[in-house]
Protein backbone atom coordinates (compact mmCIF):
# COMPACT_ATOMS: atom_id res chain seq x y z
CA UNK A 1 0.00 0.00 0.00
CA UNK A 2 1.13 3.35 -0.57
CA UNK A 3 1.72 6.10 1.25
CA UNK A 4 1.24 10.19 0.40
CA UNK A 5 0.56 12.69 3.21
CA UNK A 6 -2.90 14.64 2.89
CA UNK A 7 -1.18 18.60 2.64
CA UNK A 8 0.84 16.74 -0.57
CA UNK A 9 -2.21 15.44 -2.25
CA UNK A 10 -4.11 18.80 -1.28
CA UNK A 11 -0.80 20.46 -3.17
CA UNK A 12 -1.01 18.41 -5.87
CA UNK A 13 -4.95 18.91 -6.11
CA UNK A 14 -4.57 22.44 -6.24
CA UNK A 15 -1.72 22.72 -9.42
CA UNK A 16 -4.08 20.02 -11.03
CA UNK A 17 -7.15 22.23 -10.50
CA UNK A 18 -5.26 25.56 -10.92
CA UNK A 19 -5.91 26.44 -14.26
CA UNK A 20 -9.52 27.89 -13.31
CA UNK A 21 -8.53 31.07 -12.92
CA UNK A 22 -10.80 31.76 -10.15
CA UNK A 23 -8.92 30.17 -7.96
CA UNK A 24 -6.23 32.34 -5.79
CA UNK A 25 -3.75 30.69 -3.01
CA UNK A 26 -3.05 32.34 0.14
CA UNK A 27 -0.05 31.28 2.19
CA UNK A 28 1.24 32.69 5.70
CA UNK A 29 4.77 32.06 4.94
CA UNK A 30 4.59 27.92 5.07
CA UNK A 31 4.16 27.27 1.34
CA UNK A 32 7.08 24.55 1.28
CA UNK A 33 5.07 23.04 4.30
CA UNK A 34 1.68 23.47 3.52
CA UNK A 35 2.46 22.30 -0.07
CA UNK A 36 0.60 25.47 -1.71
CA UNK A 37 4.42 26.02 -3.03
CA UNK A 38 3.53 23.40 -5.87
CA UNK A 39 0.78 25.37 -7.11
CA UNK A 40 2.77 28.40 -6.97
CA UNK A 41 5.31 26.68 -9.82
CA UNK A 42 2.36 26.46 -12.00
CA UNK A 43 0.66 29.66 -11.03
CA UNK A 44 2.87 32.12 -9.41
CA UNK A 45 0.68 35.01 -10.53
CA UNK A 46 -2.30 33.25 -8.45
CA UNK A 47 0.17 32.41 -5.30
CA UNK A 48 0.03 35.20 -2.68
CA UNK A 49 2.30 35.03 -0.22
CA UNK A 50 0.66 36.92 3.14
CA UNK A 51 3.51 36.53 5.61
CA UNK A 52 3.67 35.63 8.64
CA UNK A 53 0.03 37.67 9.72
CA UNK A 54 -3.04 34.79 9.57
CA UNK A 55 -5.32 37.06 10.84
CA UNK A 56 -5.02 39.60 8.16
CA UNK A 57 -4.52 36.86 5.52
CA UNK A 58 -8.26 35.46 6.12
CA UNK A 59 -9.57 38.60 5.92
CA UNK A 60 -7.63 39.54 2.65
CA UNK A 61 -8.92 36.34 1.46
CA UNK A 62 -12.37 37.37 2.30
CA UNK A 63 -12.25 40.84 0.27
CA UNK A 64 -10.82 38.47 -2.87
CA UNK A 65 -13.63 36.36 -2.46
CA UNK A 66 -16.19 38.98 -2.82
CA UNK A 67 -14.55 39.85 -6.33
CA UNK A 68 -15.69 36.42 -7.45
CA UNK A 69 -12.26 34.51 -6.65
CA UNK A 70 -12.09 30.95 -4.98
CA UNK A 71 -9.64 32.16 -2.32
CA UNK A 72 -8.03 28.46 -0.75
CA UNK A 73 -5.95 30.00 2.27
CA UNK A 74 -2.52 27.66 4.12
CA UNK A 75 -1.21 27.74 7.35
CA UNK A 76 -0.64 25.52 10.03
CA UNK A 77 -4.18 24.15 11.46
CA UNK A 78 -2.92 25.67 14.87
CA UNK A 79 -2.85 29.18 13.12
CA UNK A 80 -5.79 29.17 10.57
CA UNK A 81 -8.69 27.44 13.28
CA UNK A 82 -7.19 28.95 16.57
CA UNK A 83 -5.34 32.72 16.56
CA UNK A 84 -7.79 33.72 12.82
CA UNK A 85 -10.65 32.09 14.19
CA UNK A 86 -12.49 35.30 14.12
CA UNK A 87 -11.70 36.34 11.00
CA UNK A 88 -12.84 33.18 9.49
CA UNK A 89 -16.14 33.80 11.67
CA UNK A 90 -17.14 37.02 10.72
CA UNK A 91 -15.43 38.28 7.43
CA UNK A 92 -15.78 34.75 6.00
CA UNK A 93 -18.76 32.72 7.31
CA UNK A 94 -21.26 35.14 8.33
CA UNK A 95 -21.59 36.63 4.46
CA UNK A 96 -21.02 33.14 3.50
CA UNK A 97 -17.71 33.79 1.44
CA UNK A 98 -15.87 31.70 -0.82
CA UNK A 99 -12.88 31.05 1.82
CA UNK A 100 -11.29 27.82 1.61
CA UNK A 101 -9.13 27.40 4.64
CA UNK A 102 -6.88 24.66 4.53
CA UNK A 103 -5.12 23.94 6.92
CA UNK A 104 -2.21 21.37 7.39
CA UNK A 105 -0.48 19.95 10.22
CA UNK A 106 -3.35 19.32 12.16
CA UNK A 107 -3.26 16.50 15.23
CA UNK A 108 -0.56 14.99 17.57
CA UNK A 109 1.14 13.69 14.54
CA UNK A 110 2.85 16.75 14.02
CA UNK A 111 5.58 15.27 16.13
CA UNK A 112 8.45 16.84 17.48
CA UNK A 113 7.38 20.55 17.44
CA UNK A 114 4.79 19.67 20.32
CA UNK A 115 2.10 21.14 22.00
CA UNK A 116 2.31 24.68 20.66
CA UNK A 117 1.84 23.33 17.35
CA UNK A 118 -0.47 20.13 17.81
CA UNK A 119 -4.02 21.70 16.76
CA UNK A 120 -6.59 19.08 18.46
CA UNK A 121 -9.87 21.28 18.62
CA UNK A 122 -9.65 22.62 15.37
CA UNK A 123 -12.63 20.74 14.01
CA UNK A 124 -14.70 21.83 17.48
CA UNK A 125 -13.86 25.44 16.54
CA UNK A 126 -14.87 24.84 13.16
CA UNK A 127 -17.65 23.17 13.19
CA UNK A 128 -19.10 25.47 15.88
CA UNK A 129 -19.30 28.34 13.02
CA UNK A 130 -22.87 28.79 11.07
CA UNK A 131 -22.41 28.27 7.25
CA UNK A 132 -18.81 26.34 7.58
CA UNK A 133 -18.30 23.32 5.88
CA UNK A 134 -15.51 20.80 7.56
CA UNK A 135 -14.08 18.18 5.64
CA UNK A 136 -11.45 16.19 7.29
CA UNK A 137 -10.26 13.38 4.42
CA UNK A 138 -8.02 10.52 4.93
CA UNK A 139 -6.01 9.81 2.31
CA UNK A 140 -4.27 11.59 -0.56
CA UNK A 141 -7.06 10.30 -2.93
CA UNK A 142 -10.10 11.49 -0.76
CA UNK A 143 -7.98 14.44 -0.25
CA UNK A 144 -8.36 15.95 -3.92
CA UNK A 145 -12.02 14.60 -3.88
CA UNK A 146 -12.10 17.41 -0.88
CA UNK A 147 -10.74 19.93 -2.92
CA UNK A 148 -12.41 19.64 -5.44
CA UNK A 149 -15.94 19.83 -3.79
CA UNK A 150 -14.60 22.65 -2.18
CA UNK A 151 -13.86 24.33 -5.37
CA UNK A 152 -17.65 23.17 -6.71
CA UNK A 153 -19.32 24.49 -3.73
CA UNK A 154 -20.24 27.59 -2.68
CA UNK A 155 -19.35 29.21 0.90
CA UNK A 156 -16.64 28.77 3.52
CA UNK A 157 -14.99 25.46 3.87
CA UNK A 158 -12.40 24.07 6.32
CA UNK A 159 -10.46 21.39 5.08
CA UNK A 160 -8.09 19.53 7.87
CA UNK A 161 -4.93 17.92 6.37
CA UNK A 162 -2.00 16.31 8.05
CA UNK A 163 1.95 16.44 7.95
CA UNK A 164 2.30 12.76 8.12
CA UNK A 165 2.36 10.42 4.77
CA UNK A 166 -0.57 8.40 5.59
CA UNK A 167 -1.11 5.02 3.96
CA UNK A 168 -3.46 5.08 1.11
CA UNK A 169 -7.19 4.09 1.44
CA UNK A 170 -8.55 4.74 -1.37
CA UNK A 171 -6.12 3.80 -3.70
CA UNK A 172 -3.36 6.24 -4.76
CA UNK A 173 -3.84 10.05 -5.69
CA UNK A 174 -6.21 10.15 -8.51
CA UNK A 175 -7.84 7.22 -8.00
CA UNK A 176 -12.13 7.51 -7.86
CA UNK A 177 -13.07 7.64 -4.87
CA UNK A 178 -17.03 7.87 -3.79
CA UNK A 179 -16.76 11.18 -2.33
CA UNK A 180 -19.88 13.37 -1.68
CA UNK A 181 -19.68 16.10 0.85
CA UNK A 182 -22.02 14.80 3.98
CA UNK A 183 -22.11 11.15 3.27
CA UNK A 184 -19.86 8.84 5.01
CA UNK A 185 -17.90 5.71 3.37
CA UNK A 186 -18.81 1.97 4.55
CA UNK A 187 -14.90 0.72 4.24
CA UNK A 188 -16.30 -2.73 6.01
CA UNK A 189 -19.55 -4.04 6.80
CA UNK A 190 -20.19 -5.83 10.38
CA UNK A 191 -23.02 -5.58 12.80
CA UNK A 192 -21.97 -6.39 15.89
CA UNK A 193 -20.44 -2.53 16.71
CA UNK A 194 -19.07 0.14 14.56
CA UNK A 195 -16.09 2.06 14.15
CA UNK A 196 -16.70 5.64 12.98
CA UNK A 197 -13.48 7.04 12.03
CA UNK A 198 -12.24 10.45 10.58
CA UNK A 199 -8.46 11.53 9.38
CA UNK A 200 -5.94 9.92 10.07
CA UNK A 201 -7.42 7.59 12.04
CA UNK A 202 -9.49 5.90 9.02
CA UNK A 203 -6.77 3.83 8.57
CA UNK A 204 -6.17 2.55 12.38
CA UNK A 205 -9.86 2.12 12.68
CA UNK A 206 -9.50 -0.32 9.66
CA UNK A 207 -6.32 -2.28 11.50
CA UNK A 208 -8.63 -2.46 14.38
CA UNK A 209 -11.43 -4.02 12.39
CA UNK A 210 -9.10 -6.52 10.62
CA UNK A 211 -7.75 -7.39 14.32
CA UNK A 212 -11.56 -7.71 16.05
CA UNK A 213 -12.02 -10.15 12.59
CA UNK A 214 -9.48 -12.40 14.38
CA UNK A 215 -11.55 -12.65 17.18
CA UNK A 216 -14.76 -13.14 15.15
CA UNK A 217 -16.07 -9.73 16.13
CA UNK A 218 -17.34 -7.98 12.88
CA UNK A 219 -16.95 -4.00 12.99
CA UNK A 220 -18.44 -1.79 10.83
CA UNK A 221 -16.08 0.82 9.54
CA UNK A 222 -17.47 4.08 8.30
CA UNK A 223 -14.85 7.13 7.19
CA UNK A 224 -16.63 10.05 8.07
CA UNK A 225 -14.94 12.45 5.60
CA UNK A 226 -17.35 15.44 6.36
CA UNK A 227 -17.46 16.57 9.77
CA UNK A 228 -20.16 19.03 9.14
CA UNK A 229 -22.81 18.58 7.71
CA UNK A 230 -22.48 15.56 9.47
CA UNK A 231 -23.97 12.48 7.70
CA UNK A 232 -27.10 11.52 10.24
CA UNK A 233 -28.36 9.00 8.22
CA UNK A 234 -25.12 6.71 8.62
CA UNK A 235 -24.88 7.40 12.73
CA UNK A 236 -28.63 6.93 12.57
CA UNK A 237 -27.91 3.25 10.83
CA UNK A 238 -24.97 2.21 12.72
CA UNK A 239 -26.95 2.98 16.18
CA UNK A 240 -30.03 1.25 15.08
CA UNK A 241 -28.46 -2.03 13.31
CA UNK A 242 -25.24 -2.49 15.58
CA UNK A 243 -25.82 -0.93 18.78
CA UNK A 244 -22.72 0.16 19.97
CA UNK A 245 -20.18 3.35 18.81
CA UNK A 246 -16.36 3.79 18.86
CA UNK A 247 -15.24 7.02 17.41
CA UNK A 248 -11.81 7.38 16.67
CA UNK A 249 -10.04 10.83 15.56
CA UNK A 250 -6.69 12.74 15.67
CA UNK A 251 -8.67 15.33 18.03
CA UNK A 252 -9.64 16.27 21.70
CA UNK A 253 -12.69 14.18 22.25
CA UNK A 254 -14.36 17.29 22.96
CA UNK A 255 -16.11 18.99 20.22
CA UNK A 256 -14.63 17.44 17.11
CA UNK A 257 -16.03 13.81 15.29
CA UNK A 258 -17.18 12.10 18.71
CA UNK A 259 -19.12 15.12 19.71
CA UNK A 260 -21.13 15.57 16.49
CA UNK A 261 -22.30 11.65 16.95
CA UNK A 262 -23.00 11.76 19.96
CA UNK A 263 -25.33 14.55 19.61
CA UNK A 264 -26.94 12.92 16.62
CA UNK A 265 -27.37 9.72 18.44
CA UNK A 266 -28.30 11.38 21.74
CA UNK A 267 -31.61 13.41 19.57
CA UNK A 268 -32.12 10.32 17.25
CA UNK A 269 -30.93 7.27 18.85
CA UNK A 270 -29.13 6.78 21.35
CA UNK A 271 -26.60 3.67 21.97
CA UNK A 272 -23.50 3.39 23.90
CA UNK A 273 -20.39 4.51 22.60
CA UNK A 274 -16.58 5.44 23.58
CA UNK A 275 -14.74 8.46 21.57
CA UNK A 276 -10.91 7.45 20.90
CA UNK A 277 -9.47 10.86 20.60
CA UNK A 278 -7.16 13.13 22.84
CA UNK A 279 -8.60 12.85 26.40
CA UNK A 280 -8.42 16.58 27.15
CA UNK A 281 -5.03 16.84 27.43
CA UNK A 282 -2.05 18.94 25.35
CA UNK A 283 0.17 16.91 22.85
CA UNK A 284 4.19 16.88 23.68
CA UNK A 285 7.31 16.37 21.56
CA UNK A 286 8.10 12.99 20.01
CA UNK A 287 7.92 10.85 17.10
CA UNK A 288 4.39 10.62 15.82
CA UNK A 289 4.68 6.91 15.71
CA UNK A 290 5.52 7.04 19.39
CA UNK A 291 2.85 10.00 20.25
CA UNK A 292 0.39 7.57 18.73
CA UNK A 293 0.87 5.27 21.27
CA UNK A 294 1.12 7.73 23.84
CA UNK A 295 -1.77 8.24 23.48
CA UNK A 296 -3.95 5.82 22.55
CA UNK A 297 -4.85 6.41 18.99
CA UNK A 298 -3.46 3.19 17.64
CA UNK A 299 -5.38 0.50 16.06
CA UNK A 300 -4.69 -2.19 18.97
CA UNK A 301 -6.31 0.74 21.47
CA UNK A 302 -9.35 1.13 19.10
CA UNK A 303 -9.46 -2.62 19.55
CA UNK A 304 -9.14 -2.76 22.70
CA UNK A 305 -11.61 0.24 23.10
CA UNK A 306 -13.99 -1.81 20.72
CA UNK A 307 -13.73 -4.95 23.17
CA UNK A 308 -14.80 -2.81 26.25
CA UNK A 309 -17.45 -1.65 24.99
CA UNK A 310 -18.87 -5.03 23.16
CA UNK A 311 -18.99 -6.18 27.15
CA UNK A 312 -21.03 -3.07 28.02
CA UNK A 313 -23.46 -3.93 25.43
CA UNK A 314 -24.37 -7.96 26.77
CA UNK A 315 -24.43 -6.37 29.63
CA UNK A 316 -26.88 -3.90 28.97
CA UNK B 1 -15.24 72.55 -6.62
CA UNK B 2 -17.99 74.79 -7.90
CA UNK B 3 -20.63 76.49 -6.05
CA UNK B 4 -23.38 73.79 -6.79
CA UNK B 5 -21.12 70.88 -5.64
CA UNK B 6 -20.60 72.15 -2.41
CA UNK B 7 -23.91 72.64 -1.85
CA UNK B 8 -24.75 69.82 -3.01
CA UNK B 9 -22.88 68.06 -0.33
CA UNK B 10 -23.83 69.86 2.29
CA UNK B 11 -27.87 68.94 2.17
CA UNK B 12 -26.39 64.88 1.87
CA UNK B 13 -24.63 65.47 4.38
CA UNK B 14 -27.01 67.30 6.57
CA UNK B 15 -29.89 64.92 5.52
CA UNK B 16 -27.53 61.87 6.45
CA UNK B 17 -26.90 63.60 10.03
CA UNK B 18 -30.57 63.90 10.41
CA UNK B 19 -31.26 59.97 9.02
CA UNK B 20 -28.41 59.08 11.47
CA UNK B 21 -30.13 60.67 14.38
CA UNK B 22 -33.91 59.41 13.44
CA UNK B 23 -32.71 55.72 13.02
CA UNK B 24 -30.51 55.51 16.28
CA UNK B 25 -32.98 57.47 18.34
CA UNK B 26 -35.82 55.05 16.86
CA UNK B 27 -33.55 52.05 17.58
CA UNK B 28 -32.73 53.72 21.20
CA UNK B 29 -28.96 52.05 20.35
CA UNK B 30 -26.53 52.55 18.23
CA UNK B 31 -23.55 54.77 17.47
CA UNK B 32 -23.84 58.46 16.23
CA UNK B 33 -20.62 59.88 17.74
CA UNK B 34 -18.39 58.21 14.97
CA UNK B 35 -21.32 57.92 12.20
CA UNK B 36 -21.44 61.82 12.57
CA UNK B 37 -17.69 62.24 12.82
CA UNK B 38 -17.17 60.13 9.46
CA UNK B 39 -20.75 61.93 7.77
CA UNK B 40 -18.73 64.14 5.59
CA UNK B 41 -16.05 61.90 4.09
CA UNK B 42 -18.68 59.73 3.38
CA UNK B 43 -20.94 61.90 1.98
CA UNK B 44 -18.23 63.39 -0.49
CA UNK B 45 -17.20 59.64 -0.93
CA UNK B 46 -20.97 58.65 -2.56
CA UNK B 47 -21.58 61.85 -3.79
CA UNK B 48 -18.03 62.67 -6.09
CA UNK B 49 -16.04 60.13 -5.30
CA UNK B 50 -16.91 56.04 -6.22
CA UNK B 51 -18.25 54.79 -8.96
CA UNK B 52 -20.98 52.96 -7.91
CA UNK B 53 -24.90 52.19 -9.65
CA UNK B 54 -27.68 51.94 -6.70
CA UNK B 55 -29.62 49.59 -10.36
CA UNK B 56 -26.49 47.59 -10.06
CA UNK B 57 -24.90 47.13 -6.78
CA UNK B 58 -22.69 44.11 -7.61
CA UNK B 59 -21.46 45.75 -10.81
CA UNK B 60 -18.33 43.94 -10.91
CA UNK B 61 -16.51 46.90 -12.37
CA UNK B 62 -17.53 49.25 -9.59
CA UNK B 63 -15.42 51.27 -7.00
CA UNK B 64 -15.64 49.38 -3.50
CA UNK B 65 -16.22 50.51 -0.10
CA UNK B 66 -15.81 49.20 3.19
CA UNK B 67 -16.68 50.65 6.23
CA UNK B 68 -13.94 48.81 8.45
CA UNK B 69 -15.56 50.98 11.70
CA UNK B 70 -19.18 48.41 11.23
CA UNK B 71 -20.13 50.53 14.58
CA UNK B 72 -20.68 53.79 11.82
CA UNK B 73 -22.98 52.08 9.61
CA UNK B 74 -25.59 54.44 10.32
CA UNK B 75 -23.65 56.57 8.42
CA UNK B 76 -23.32 54.66 5.42
CA UNK B 77 -26.34 53.11 5.74
CA UNK B 78 -27.88 56.96 5.51
CA UNK B 79 -25.70 57.93 2.37
CA UNK B 80 -26.62 54.16 0.31
CA UNK B 81 -30.45 55.78 1.67
CA UNK B 82 -30.24 58.89 -0.19
CA UNK B 83 -28.48 57.65 -3.39
CA UNK B 84 -31.34 55.04 -3.85
CA UNK B 85 -29.58 51.98 -2.94
CA UNK B 86 -33.10 51.40 -1.04
CA UNK B 87 -35.74 53.79 0.57
CA UNK B 88 -34.07 55.87 2.88
CA UNK B 89 -37.11 55.29 4.70
CA UNK B 90 -36.07 52.01 6.30
CA UNK B 91 -33.67 53.91 8.09
CA UNK B 92 -36.85 54.31 10.14
CA UNK B 93 -36.16 49.85 11.17
CA UNK B 94 -32.51 50.50 11.53
CA UNK B 95 -31.29 48.04 14.28
CA UNK B 96 -35.08 46.31 14.58
CA UNK B 97 -35.64 42.91 14.14
CA UNK B 98 -36.86 41.80 11.03
CA UNK B 99 -34.97 44.51 9.59
CA UNK B 100 -32.48 44.15 6.93
CA UNK B 101 -30.42 47.27 8.41
CA UNK B 102 -28.59 45.20 11.06
CA UNK B 103 -26.40 46.57 13.22
CA UNK B 104 -23.48 46.59 11.74
CA UNK B 105 -23.09 46.22 8.08
CA UNK B 106 -24.11 43.04 6.22
CA UNK B 107 -23.45 42.39 2.53
CA UNK B 108 -25.91 39.76 2.51
CA UNK B 109 -28.70 42.15 3.25
CA UNK B 110 -27.80 45.55 2.70
CA UNK B 111 -27.48 46.79 -1.22
CA UNK B 112 -24.61 48.83 -1.68
CA UNK B 113 -22.72 47.02 1.51
CA UNK B 114 -19.61 45.70 -0.22
CA UNK B 115 -18.21 44.04 2.84
CA UNK B 116 -19.98 42.58 6.33
CA UNK B 117 -17.30 44.61 8.94
CA UNK B 118 -18.48 45.09 12.71
CA UNK B 119 -15.08 43.07 14.29
CA UNK B 120 -12.67 46.31 14.21
CA UNK B 121 -9.43 45.58 11.93
CA UNK B 122 -10.91 42.91 9.30
CA UNK B 123 -12.42 45.62 6.96
CA UNK B 124 -9.31 47.24 6.10
CA UNK B 125 -7.99 43.30 5.44
CA UNK B 126 -11.03 42.70 2.97
CA UNK B 127 -10.20 45.90 1.38
CA UNK B 128 -6.69 44.91 0.52
CA UNK B 129 -7.89 41.73 -0.50
CA UNK B 130 -10.37 43.74 -3.49
CA UNK B 131 -7.20 45.65 -4.30
CA UNK B 132 -5.36 42.59 -4.88
CA UNK B 133 -8.43 41.23 -6.71
CA UNK B 134 -8.44 44.24 -9.26
CA UNK B 135 -4.47 44.37 -9.84
CA UNK B 136 -5.00 40.38 -10.60
CA UNK B 137 -7.89 41.14 -13.15
CA UNK B 138 -6.12 44.01 -14.44
CA UNK B 139 -9.14 45.79 -13.54
CA UNK B 140 -9.18 49.86 -12.72
CA UNK B 141 -11.67 50.30 -9.85
CA UNK B 142 -10.50 51.93 -6.77
CA UNK B 143 -11.12 50.46 -2.79
CA UNK B 144 -11.93 53.16 -0.72
CA UNK B 145 -12.02 52.04 3.19
CA UNK B 146 -12.68 54.36 5.69
CA UNK B 147 -11.55 53.51 9.12
CA UNK B 148 -11.34 54.97 12.84
CA UNK B 149 -8.54 55.97 14.54
CA UNK B 150 -8.99 53.40 17.64
CA UNK B 151 -9.20 51.20 15.37
CA UNK B 152 -5.94 51.59 14.72
CA UNK B 153 -4.70 49.79 18.27
CA UNK B 154 -6.16 46.47 16.53
CA UNK B 155 -2.85 44.55 15.74
CA UNK B 156 -4.39 43.28 12.12
CA UNK B 157 -5.02 46.59 11.12
CA UNK B 158 -0.73 46.54 10.73
CA UNK B 159 -0.63 43.19 9.18
CA UNK B 160 -3.25 44.81 6.41
CA UNK B 161 -1.39 48.22 5.81
CA UNK B 162 2.06 46.12 5.42
CA UNK B 163 0.54 43.75 3.02
CA UNK B 164 -0.94 47.06 1.16
CA UNK B 165 2.39 48.61 0.54
CA UNK B 166 3.70 45.42 -0.14
CA UNK B 167 1.75 44.77 -2.93
CA UNK B 168 1.79 48.30 -4.23
CA UNK B 169 -1.85 48.53 -3.98
CA UNK B 170 -2.09 52.57 -5.57
CA UNK B 171 -5.75 51.55 -6.34
CA UNK B 172 -6.41 51.74 -2.40
CA UNK B 173 -7.15 54.75 -0.41
CA UNK B 174 -7.66 54.28 3.09
CA UNK B 175 -9.26 57.31 5.09
CA UNK B 176 -9.04 57.58 8.47
CA UNK B 177 -11.25 59.33 11.13
CA UNK B 178 -9.25 60.45 13.33
CA UNK B 179 -11.85 62.31 16.22
CA UNK B 180 -9.51 61.59 19.09
CA UNK B 181 -11.96 59.60 21.29
CA UNK B 182 -13.10 56.02 21.68
CA UNK B 183 -15.29 54.15 24.18
CA UNK B 184 -13.15 54.66 26.97
CA UNK B 185 -12.30 58.17 26.81
CA UNK B 186 -9.34 60.15 24.35
CA UNK B 187 -7.64 57.71 22.35
CA UNK B 188 -4.17 59.46 23.32
CA UNK B 189 -5.15 58.40 26.94
CA UNK B 190 -6.59 54.91 26.29
CA UNK B 191 -3.69 53.75 23.79
CA UNK B 192 -1.47 56.13 22.63
CA UNK B 193 -1.26 56.20 18.50
CA UNK B 194 1.49 58.45 18.55
CA UNK B 195 1.67 60.21 15.15
CA UNK B 196 -0.84 58.43 12.77
CA UNK B 197 1.00 60.15 9.88
CA UNK B 198 4.47 59.37 10.91
CA UNK B 199 3.18 55.33 11.11
CA UNK B 200 1.79 55.41 7.99
CA UNK B 201 4.30 56.91 6.50
CA UNK B 202 7.24 54.43 8.11
CA UNK B 203 4.45 51.86 6.59
CA UNK B 204 5.06 52.85 3.52
CA UNK B 205 2.06 54.81 2.37
CA UNK B 206 1.28 58.20 0.80
CA UNK B 207 -0.24 60.01 4.08
CA UNK B 208 -2.60 62.91 3.40
CA UNK B 209 -3.64 65.08 5.76
CA UNK B 210 -6.76 66.22 5.57
CA UNK B 211 -9.68 68.34 7.39
CA UNK B 212 -12.53 65.59 7.45
CA UNK B 213 -15.47 68.11 7.74
CA UNK B 214 -13.94 70.63 4.50
CA UNK B 215 -14.90 69.31 1.39
CA UNK B 216 -12.32 71.36 -0.40
CA UNK B 217 -10.11 69.40 1.25
CA UNK B 218 -11.28 66.02 1.32
CA UNK B 219 -11.52 66.62 -2.70
CA UNK B 220 -7.76 67.95 -2.51
CA UNK B 221 -6.70 64.69 -0.64
CA UNK B 222 -8.64 61.95 -2.89
CA UNK B 223 -7.15 63.80 -6.36
CA UNK B 224 -3.76 63.53 -4.60
CA UNK B 225 -4.47 59.71 -3.54
CA UNK B 226 -4.80 59.20 -7.16
CA UNK B 227 -1.88 60.30 -8.66
CA UNK B 228 -0.03 58.02 -6.04
CA UNK B 229 1.43 55.68 -8.12
CA UNK B 230 2.83 51.92 -6.88
CA UNK B 231 2.04 52.88 -3.01
CA UNK B 232 -1.61 53.09 -1.12
CA UNK B 233 -2.49 56.27 0.00
CA UNK B 234 -4.40 57.39 3.51
CA UNK B 235 -6.31 60.79 4.02
CA UNK B 236 -5.99 60.93 7.58
CA UNK B 237 -8.76 63.34 8.05
CA UNK B 238 -9.02 65.25 11.37
CA UNK B 239 -12.57 65.40 12.55
CA UNK B 240 -14.77 66.09 15.14
CA UNK B 241 -17.18 63.20 17.07
CA UNK B 242 -19.98 63.87 17.18
CA UNK B 243 -20.36 66.96 14.26
CA UNK B 244 -22.98 68.27 14.11
CA UNK B 245 -24.82 67.79 16.76
CA UNK B 246 -23.99 70.85 18.89
CA UNK B 247 -23.89 68.31 22.96
CA UNK B 248 -22.72 65.81 20.91
CA UNK B 249 -19.54 67.25 19.60
CA UNK B 250 -16.33 66.07 21.50
CA UNK B 251 -18.01 63.31 23.71
CA UNK B 252 -16.54 60.18 24.15
CA UNK B 253 -19.64 59.40 25.74
CA UNK B 254 -21.75 59.88 22.37
CA UNK B 255 -19.52 57.00 21.01
CA UNK B 256 -22.42 54.45 21.77
CA UNK B 257 -25.73 55.21 23.00
CA UNK B 258 -28.63 56.56 21.73
CA UNK B 259 -30.20 60.12 22.39
CA UNK B 260 -33.47 60.33 25.01
CA UNK B 261 -36.67 62.64 23.21
CA UNK B 262 -35.87 65.80 24.55
CA UNK B 263 -32.23 65.41 23.39
CA UNK B 264 -33.61 63.94 20.12
CA UNK B 265 -35.86 67.34 19.74
CA UNK B 266 -32.84 69.16 20.57
CA UNK B 267 -30.36 67.40 17.22
CA UNK B 268 -33.59 67.19 15.02
CA UNK B 269 -34.16 71.61 15.67
CA UNK B 270 -29.98 71.52 15.22
CA UNK B 271 -29.86 69.47 12.27
CA UNK B 272 -33.30 70.41 10.42
CA UNK B 273 -31.46 74.11 10.15
CA UNK B 274 -28.23 72.62 8.79
CA UNK B 275 -30.30 71.64 6.11
CA UNK B 276 -32.29 74.51 5.22
CA UNK B 277 -29.15 76.32 5.20
CA UNK B 278 -27.83 74.19 2.96
CA UNK B 279 -30.40 74.91 0.52
CA UNK B 280 -29.79 78.66 0.95
CA UNK B 281 -26.08 78.42 -0.28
Amino acid sequence: MGKMATREAYGRALAEFGADNRIVVLDADLSKSTNTATFKKDYPERHLNMGIAEANMMSVGCGLATCGKIVFASTFAMFASGRALEQIRNSACYPKLNLKVCATHAGITVGEDGASHQCIEDLSFMRSLPNMTVVSPSDAASTRFAIKAAIETDGPFYVRLGRLAVPDIYGEYGSDVPFTLGKANQLKAGNDLTLIATGYLVGEAIAAAELLEQEGIHARVLDMHTIKPIDKDAIIAASKETGAIVTCEEHSVIGGLGSAVAEVLSENAPCIMTRVGIQDVFGQSGTPAKLMEAYHLKAVDICATAKNLLERKKNA
Amino acid sequence: MNETQEKNLRRFASQMRRWIIEGVYRAQSGHPGGSLSATDIIAYLYQEELSVDPKAPRNPNRDRFVLSKGHCAPALYAALGLRDFFDIQEMKNLRQFGSFLQGHPCMSTVPGVDMSTGSLGQGISAAVGMALAAKLDGKDYRVYCVMGDGELQEGEVWEAFMCAAHYHLDNLCVIIDHNGLQIDGVTTDVMNLGSVNDKMTAFGWHSIPTDGHDFASLEKGFAEAKQQKGMPSVLVAKTVKGKGVSFMENQASWHGSAPKEEQYNVAVVELDALISKSEEL
